[in-house]
């Protein structure tokens, strides 16, 4: 099985590379756009603003490429952002896979959102099998409301998007690959898919 | 519910823990990373590692250990001493940190915090703060306690805010040492006066310390060395009691 991992500059490839390695799976780290194409599956990891994200894509071409593909692809934190239709981080246009805005956290709490917390509406083979207790490692400060594509939520003052799905775009808020065990299955099920 | 978080913190010089302890069930009790992994096992939320060395000539062995710790650790963790300059953070994110902390390199330069920022996100960005209580307030003071600067702590908080730090990490020199509890007063006055996540450190000594500091000092986090290290207090016990207190934690 062939994974790539998209590398296009903006952020937490190497833990994402990490958690992969402690599956046992060996990812291609590429902006290639022949290599992405060619793939079983595609993360999509990213951390910092989402306009410099975009920026970045648009710089390699995989702004055009990444909706176009048939593969399963999973959008971690940014990059789930990025698979949106608008951020208001920056005032950005995003890839508009999924028709949403990306949000920020209304003042009076404490931002980033940063931590554990529980996820929940769990809507999704990716979630199977998954113990009565689990919670995921969160670190952002603007995120994707609920939505007819939300397949899991999470509640920080309101309930937003913890994960979305439309089609063979699969994207999750949190860093499963830092959120222990639990953030291993759930990698384990996008593997499986 | 988001978590209050527990936080470990090991000391490291050479590549190495300070303050060997010997825990049953590690191969190397100075090897931060099986400590490390201990501690990732029992439950603990994030790790810190305070880089003691800080000589340039080390600062290899510290990148070689982070990325150790980055292929085996399943949790976050942040890297701190001696990072003064974004080649320093760089260097760091690359090896596999999540984030860093920096202390007296934000006071001698402030806007290193903003330089952070734009380049990482404040997510990535901790700043460490190390206060003590004089006839003349709290005032901000560096290398360990030995320096006293004339910030006033509160003040300094705000505009390490302001600057783009994502976190704080609030030591008391006052109760650093003395196992009689957090600066719950002083952490519950940055709480309310700050927008960003405050992690409580110096004072442990109980679980009910750490219960303390969530309620009274509204801490979101709080970090210990000592009590874990000396298995004076162990992760689960300290998570299972938490919770009976209805305090909201991972299991």
């Amino acid at each position: 099985m062939k994974i790539v991992l998209i590398d296009y500059g903006a952020g937490n490839v190497q833990s994402v590379k990490y958690a992969l390695n402690r599956l046992g799976i060996e990812p291609s780290l590429t902006k290639d756009h022949d290599e992405i194409k060619s793939a079983d599956k595609v993360i999509f990891p990213g951390v910092g603003s989402a306009k410099a994200a975009m920026e970045q894509l648009k710089a390699s071409g995989l702004d055009a490429l990444i909706p176009t593909l048939t593969q399963p692809v999973l959008g971690i934190c940014v990059g789930m952002q990025l698979m949106c239709k608008h951020s208001e981080e920056g005032d950005v246009q995003c890839l508009g896979i999924i028709d949403s805005e990306v949000k920020k956290f209304k003042p009076g709490l404490k931002i980033p959102h940063m931590g554990w917390n529980n996820i929940s509406n769990l809507k999704s083979p990716l979630f199977q099998g998954l113990p009565t207790e689990h919670q995921v490692y969160f670190v952002h400060s603007y995120y994707v409301p609920v939505n007819e594509y939300t397949i899991a939520t999470t509640d920080y003052s309101n309930d937003f998007s913890a994960a979305i799905k439309k089609d063979n775009f699969y994207a999750v808020q949190f860093h499963a690959e830092k959120s222990g065990d639990i953030g291993e299955q759930i990698l384990k099920k996008f593997l499986a898919l | 519910m988001l978590s209050k978080r527990i936080i470990p913190c090991l000391d490291i010089k050479d590549g190495r823990t300070v303050k060997g302890v010997n825990f049953v069930g590690l191969r190397d009790a100075g090897d931060p990373v099986d400590l490390a992994e201990l501690y990732s096992k029992e439950g603990a939320d994030e790790l810190v590692f305070l880089d003691i060395t800080a000589t340039h000539e080390k600062r290899k062995t510290l990148l070689e250990l982070v990325t150790r710790v980055a292929e085996r650790i399943n949790i976050p963790f942040t890297v701190g001493g001696g990072i003064s300059e974004i080649d320093d953070a760089y260097a760091l994110l690359k090896a596999g940190a999540d984030k860093i902390s920096i202390n007296s390199a934000a006071v001698k330069r402030p806007e290193l915090i903003n330089e952070l920022n734009a380049h990482f996100g404040a997510q990535f960005v901790v700043v460490a703060i190390d206060a003590k209580k004089t006839e003349d307030g709290w005032k901000v003071f560096l290398r360990g306690g030995r320096d006293r600067t004339e910030l006033d702590l509160f003040e300094w908080a705000k505009e390490v805010e302001e600057r783009g730090a994502g976190e704080i990490l609030f030591t008391s020199m006052n109760h650093d040492g003395t196992k009689a509890g957090f600066a719950n007063e002083e952490l519950a006055r940055l709480s309310e006066s700050l927008n960003i996540p405050i992690i409580a450190s110096g004072g442990a000594g109980t679980m009910e310390h750490f219960k303390d500091t969530f309620i009274e000092g509204k801490s979101d986090a709080a970090l210990a060395a000592s009590i874990f290290h000396f298995k004076e207090i162990s992760i689960p016990d300290l998570k299972g009691y938490l919770k009976e207190e209805k305090i909201p934690i991972r299991l």
